[in-house]
């Protein structure tokens, strides 16, 4: 008899514990979907995992994935970091792009609107376009810090003006850089078999990640996005730490705008980004972070990222029209939403205690 | 509002043995209310009498039950036990709609009116006059002028609510609390934020009300003013009726002992003892002149405090305890006055400045303030120093590892791992890894703001232990607890608050309950 407890008692901690790990990891979800669309690709296409060289360049399938990933993935870096900190979502990284990448335009472009010599130096552009990137995300911190405005209403400020200032910045007219030096950024660099989105993209993935363990910051946001009081009570200025996160997102909005304007060559304020912010937020909570802050999780946010694009990849490739793709991405946010709330969370908890009874009184 | 036929109805059916005060039997009565939550005893056999025309204060120190009482009296929590009389009738109010079906009404501290509505539209919400489907607009707005007026409340019907004062707002949350019929009026707390004329003019209403029949439960902190005001006085503690009586059967004294508990233990393990040459010879580790937050937080006070001392701060909840030790700290701005750090002029301008100071607090809500739930016990422990060497500076994760390690281990920390999140903990082993986050920053001043309240026995005397120990390492401590006794065990000096005031601070002869008590009931001794 006792003997039998204890077999149930190791079997309902090996059980549980391993049930736990699983519904507790918060990267299980997304890394979930993520094997979901391979195993859909595998499927389906069968040259999924080919990769040739064309043109000089690395391509192929998930090549392309990760090259058209690469906004995506710069944008939901910034919004991970800001729903930690903010418990809220910024929505105007499109409009940010649009602001950068026109700054960078008019550096480049004086007061023409199609010409192939700069007007100043290449990285002198960039730096500018990454500046105003800057200010925008430090007039939504400002906001938000100071003014104790919630991020999203904020942000609602630059989603609807951003481009209409972007669009005077190059005076009204979507401007075209011809000199192929501008390609660099977002296309390809002479020589270099990999596409620099890709570069580019994985550089500040890296560079985050180091930023967020190499210094407190990390520690720094979460703690802030847990609990503003106790933070302030242990010294930690919440204010400067929540506009900093803004800052930041700002900065590599800005960045994500010059890679795509560089990779089309020129700079449409009107389409540029157009609802990326939307599908950062999805792939943040995909990555099983907390939309309403505290803990979170860069390779979630990342994996989440790759994941909302490889589906829309994989539905295009099955000649899912672009208008149709919305209501995909609706079914999967559904399916978040439900997984992630505190009933269905409870009924699964239930739900795996009456199959654990069973196997039990199966196994006694 | 007349009392005639209540008067009547209260006699029938009721046992005398209730009416234990007044003339009259209470038009309102609780008899062996009963409530508890998972794990707490939050009501225990409590009586409660109201009777209309008088204005009764329900008194007692965190956790007595009073929120609880009156969530059960106006249907926000179903009682377990106990039974309910209106005007002799028994009566069951299962719902807040209930309660204002029989005419009870409360205004909380937070107020819920439409700040951006007219002040005749918050009056009149949800049952405005109407004349042919529409809302009539004159008859509101005289209706509300005639209301004002009658209640004396200096306010335009046609103004928006918020251009007017949070005391003016309060009594014209009133004014619609009793325009709905209300015979019965709770006032939870109404005077916590206004100033001292406000506070008169709040007292004139209630006044009024008390003069048109209203019986009026009056919560409240102030000491002062519940002599001020009020008729009969109810106290509770720990969930049970501790005194029920009229307001001049119970001198001040008696009050803050029946508040406090009256249990004097015999003090044999008092092991303080006081260097008494410290006070002169040395240049205190803090000393505060006039240091004010600011009227309706704390009164501007004079404070040293010494290298290796355990100084208290005694008095009734709300009287300002806590935010004098706040403003010392840097937690609430401090508006006037000057601090000095060891002789030396210092302008603390937020908390990090006062950690770099070498001081540091561990707050009263532990829950609200203190913990950083989803985090591990390793990063609530190393927080405070990590914030102290800023962004750069990281702890590596060894060096974080082996604090962590080294406090779970010396304050005896029950938890899994360093890697459990502060949330699954006990709360006395939350309140541990706060007190480790804390000395890890090795301050010379420590402030413990109830750093014993809801936590096990074992893990108290732990803490009292550490107190003392710290001292002897000739830390300063500022210790704030609601337990006396704890005090007196730890402490070589206690200030003494009451109504954001420090009014005393004893030491020697008169470090006893008795004294303290006395102290904080002041007026009439």
């Amino acid at each position: 008899m006792s003997d039998l407890k204890v077999k149930n008692k190791l079997g309902e901690s090996t059980f549980v514990s391993i049930a736990k790990s699983l519904t507790s990891n918060r990267l299980t979800f997304s890394v979930i979907i993520l094997l979901i669309v391979v195993i859909q690709n595998i499927i389906t296409t069968p040259g999924f995992f080919n990769i040739t060289i064309a043109n000089g360049l690395i391509s192929g399938y998930i090549p392309n994935i990760l090259d058209e990933a690469s906004e995506l993935v710069i944008v939901t870096l910034g919004m991970t970091l800001v729903t930690a900190a903010s418990g809220g979502q910024d929505i105007s990284a499109g409009a940010i792009m649009a602001v950068a990448a026109s700054f960078c335009g008019l550096m480049l472009n004086g007061t023409e609107y199609r010409t192939d010599v700069f007007h100043s130096p290449y990285i002198v552009a960039i730096i500018v376009g990454l500046l105003g990137g800057a200010l925008c995300g430090a007039f939504n911190g400002f906001l938000v810090s100071k003014l104790k405005m919630p991020p999203m209403l904020t942000s609602l400020i630059l989603f609807t003006a951003g481009r209409s200032i972007a669009k005077q910045i190059t005076h009204g007219q979507t401007i075209y850089i011809m000199n192929p030096v501008y390609k660099w950024l977002g296309v390809q660099i002479p020589g270099v078999p990999i596409r620099t989105t890709i570069i580019v993209s994985t550089l500040t993935v890296i560079i985050i990640t180091l930023l967020t363990r190499l210094t407190s910051v990390g520690l720094y946001i979460q703690s802030v996005g847990i609990n503003d009081a106790s933070s302030r009570l242990v010294g930690l200025n919440s204010s400067v730490i929540k506009l900093l996160t803004f800052v930041l997102y700002g900065v590599l909005a800005g960045l994500a705008g010059l890679v795509g304007s560089s990779s089309i060559g020129s700079v449409n304020s009107g389409e540029l980004g157009l609802g990326i912010e939307m599908d950062a937020i999805l792939a943040v909570a995909l990555g099983g972070n907390n939309l309403g802050g505290g803990k979170f999780s860069i390779a979630g946010s990342i994996i989440g990222a790759y994941t909302i694009q490889a589906i829309t990849t994989t539905l295009y490739a099955m000649n899912v029209r672009a208008d149709q793709l919305n209501v995909f991405k609706a079914l999967i946010i559904i399916v978040i939403i439900v997984a992630n709330s505190d009933v269905f969370k409870a009924k699964i908890k239930r739900f795996t205690q009456t199959i654990f009874s069973k196997n039990v009184s199966v196994g006694g | 509002m007349d009392n005639v036929k209540q008067e009547q109805n209260s006699s029938d059916g009721m046992d005398k043995q209730y009416s234990d005060s007044g003339t009259t039997s209470p038009s309102l009565r609780m008899i062996g209310v009963g409530k508890s939550f998972p794990g707490v005893r939050a009501l225990n056999n409590v009586d409660f009498n109201l009777h209309c025309g008088e204005i009764h204060a329900l008194m007692g120190e965190n956790g007595a039950g009073k929120s609880t009482l009156i969530k059960v009296l106006t249907g926000v929590y179903p009682m377990d036990e106990g039974k309910v009389y209106i005007d002799g009738k028994q009566t069951f109010i299962r719902s807040p709609l209930d309660a204002q079906k029989y005419g009870i009404s409360t205004v909380y501290q937070e107020l819920n009116l439409c700040p951006n509505l007219t002040v005749a539209e918050n009056l009149f919400l949800g049952r405005e006059p109407l004349k042919r489907g529409l809302i009539d607009w004159k008859c509101m707005n005289q209706e509300a002028d005639k209301l004002l007026k009658e209640l004396n409340i200096s306010a335009e019907s046609t103004a928006q609510l918020d251009s007017y004062s949070i005391a003016i707002q309060q009594m014209i949350a009133i004014a619609r609390a009793v325009n709905t019929e209300c015979k019965y009026l709770i006032l939870d707390e109404p005077t916590s934020s206004l100033d001292a004329d406000e506070v008169e003019g709040l007292f004139k209403l209630m006044r009024q009300l008390r003069k048109n029949q209203v019986g009026i439960i009056f919560i409240t902190h102030f000491i002062e003013q519940v002599y001020e005001i009020c008729d009969r006085i109810t106290v509770l503690r720990n969930g049970e009726l501790v005194e029920e009586c009229e307001i001049e059967n119970l001198p001040r004294f008696e009050l803050v002992k029946k508040m406090m508990g009256k249990e004097i233990e015999v003090l044999s393990d008092l092991n303080v003892h006081i260097d008494e040459s410290i006070y002169e010879s040395e240049v205190p580790v803090l000393e505060a002149r006039d240091l004010s937050s600011g009227g309706s937080k704390v009164a501007p006070f004079n404070l040293r405090i010494y290298k290796g001392e355990v100084i208290g701060f005694s008095g009734l909840l709300g009287s300002g305890r806590s935010e004098l030790v706040r403003t010392i700290y840097g937690a609430d701005k401090a508006i006037e006055g000057q601090q000095y750090i060891k002789g030396k002029n210092v302008i603390i301008k937020n908390t990090l400045d006062a950690m770099k100071h070498g001081m540091a607090y561990l707050p009263e809500d532990r829950k609200a303030e203190g913990i950083l739930a989803d985090l591990s016990v390793r990063e609530n422990i190393i927080i405070a120093l990590q914030a102290k060497q800023g962004l750069f500076k990281r702890l590596s994760r060894k060096e974080m590892e082996e604090y962590a390690d080294e406090y779970i281990k010396l304050l005896n920390i029950k938890t899994a791992s360093q890697e459990t999140p502060i949330k699954s903990l006990s709360g006395g082993n939350q309140q541990k890894v706060i007190l480790a986050r804390w000395l890890l920053t090795n301050p010379e001043f420590m402030i413990l703001d109830e750093p014993t309240r809801g936590i096990d026995v074992g893990t108290k005397t732990e803490i009292q232990k550490l107190i003392l120990k710290l001292a002897d390492e000739g830390k300063s401590v500022a210790f704030i607890s609601s337990e006396l006794d704890e005090m007196l065990r730890t402490c070589s000096r206690i200030v003494v608050m009451r109504d954001r005031q420090k009014v005393g601070e004893l030491t020697d002869s008169d470090l006893n309950q008795d004294t303290i008590m006395r102290t904080i009931a002041g007026g009439e001794q």
